[in-house]
């Protein structure tokens, strides 16, 4: 981990990921679109509407697993003081907040029909909508600073506060009576969804990952750029400023 | 083929479902790629203009 | 102690300390975030008649009749039911045995006058194929509600 604190080490590592990331991205939701929407069958009650399942779920599960990662490279860099992780944690607001998004919305046009409501304030609604809040919050906070090392500290903290509402996601479904049924893949007992619709489930989950990878791996590189275009900008103000004092 | 589009009488849900899910997803990649290289394009020519002292070292890193 | 052994222990309590306060103020909202409230909760309870709540439960079999625009069920949850009416279009979802919640007011009678039935369905995806061989071999409940 503290080998790739070194910017340009990570960003070698980054180019040689890449190409695979974004294959493997291509492939499985290239794959998974086709098998979702052409040859997999229709659910016994739900119908066709079960064909958003393949673009509902995988966002909302990247939306939360992209929360975890922010909130783990926040903590690597507050206590490491890791060159690379906050900009990891950074770079990937942007990416959970789209799959949150993504998420709400195709889950109110999958309730429309479904259950007769665009949305209800039942717990896994409200809190899955409060990690959107929480992620442009975050992303805010990095704006409201110049000093992007303040920034940093500020942003880290939030993410590591808001981490809280992972849990309250996962369980709200078992805590509180909810509209949402619950939990249909990571259950005690296995999951709930016929292979048949499981198949192409995991392989659009995957393709959402690796997409991720390789959006994120294209943004850290920009802020790590970004950050150096800064460094450098501040070394010529010094050297001008250094000079016109010689004079 | 309009029985496909139909899917069942929920056309409207399904499809605007994957097309918001393709454009966000999509654009997002599109502004992504875009910022990495106006990024990388704006480092190397400033790393032009500073002395070959730094750039010497940042080439060692 | 080392900056990074103290920084690692602020992050930690910080944490700590939000996470039971976010908890505590869950704790007292408990009954806010229930969505609805089950037949037998409104038996046990009661409810000041006039104002308006969710209540949820299974559809019973056999419980359902229409008369004009306005449909009549009840809807249990193993231990009470209660009867409500609804004088709009059901959920596509709705038929007996599925989880429903309803919004509205209980009447002087014991009615629920909904004003809007949303339709629950339960976290198992199958094809209708599957589905129907479940159901031939005793082995499937077609129920939408809470396990």
């Amino acid at each position: 981990m503290h080998r790739f604190a070194n910017p340009t080490r990570f960003l070698r590592l980054a180019a040689a990921v890449l190409p695979f990331s974004a294959a493997v991205a291509a492939l499985c939701l290239g794959a998974g679109v086709v098998w979702g929407l052409f040859f997999a069958p229709p659910d016994y009650q739900q119908g066709d509407t079960v064909r958003i399942m393949f673009i509902h779920v995988p966002a909302a599960m990247m939306a939360m697993g992209v929360y975890a990662g922010m909130a783990i490279s926040s903590a690597i860099a507050l206590i490491w003081r890791h060159a690379v992780a906050d900009l990891i944690a950074k770079a990937s607001a942007p990416i959970g907040a789209t799959f949150c998004f993504i998420c709400l919305v195709t889950g109110s046009l999958w309730g429309k029909p479904m259950w007769g409501t665009w949305w209800v304030w039942d717990a896994r609604l409200t809190s899955m909508l409060i990690m959107l809040f929480i992620y442009l919050g975050y992303m805010a906070l990095w704006q409201a600073f110049d000093d992007q090392t303040k920034a940093a500290r500020a942003a880290a903290i939030l993410a590591l506060v808001g981490a809280i509402n992972l849990p309250v996601i996962k369980f709200s479904v078992e805590w509180w009576n909810t509209l949402h049924q619950p939990a249909s893949l990571i259950t005690m007992s296995g999951p709930k969804i016929h292979e048949s619709l499981l198949w192409p489930l995991l392989l659009m989950i995957v393709g959402f990952g690796a997409y991720y990878l390789t959006v994120l791996i294209y943004r850290v590189r920009a802020e790590i750029h970004m950050r150096r275009t800064r460094m450098l900008r501040l070394a010529q103000a010094d050297r001008h400023a250094a000079m016109q004092a010689a004079e | 083929m309009s029985e496909f589009l139909s899917m069942g009488g929920y056309g409207f849900f399904i499809w605007t479902s994957w097309g918001v899910g393709a454009v966000l997803m999509i654009g997002l990649l599109i502004q992504s790629i875009a910022v990495a290289r106006s990024a990388a394009r704006e480092v190397q020519a400033i790393e032009q203009l500073s002395p070959r002292r730094r750039r010497r070292k940042a080439d060692a890193e | 102690m080392r900056p990074k052994r103290q920084r690692l222990l602020i992050v930690i309590t910080g944490l700590v300390f939000i996470g039971a306060a976010i908890g505590f103020a869950l704790f007292a909202l408990n009954e806010e975030l229930d969505v609805f409230r089950s037949p037998s909760q409104v038996a046990e309870e009661g409810f000041p008649e006039g104002k308006r709540f969710r209540v949820g439960g299974l559809v019973e079999d056999g419980s359902v009749s229409s008369e004009g625009i306005v449909t009549t069920f009840r809807v249990t949850d193993g231990a009470n039911s209660l009867t409500i009416s609804y004088a709009k279009i059901l959920p596509d979802l709705f038929r007996e045995g599925q989880g429903v919640i309803a919004l509205g007011t209980l009447n002087a009678s014991g009615t629920f006058q909904a004003q809007e039935v949303l339709a629950k369905h339960d976290e198992n995806y199958m094809p209708p194929e599957v589905a129907d061989a479940l159901k031939k071999s005793g082995h499937f409940k077609p129920e939408g509600g809470d396990s």
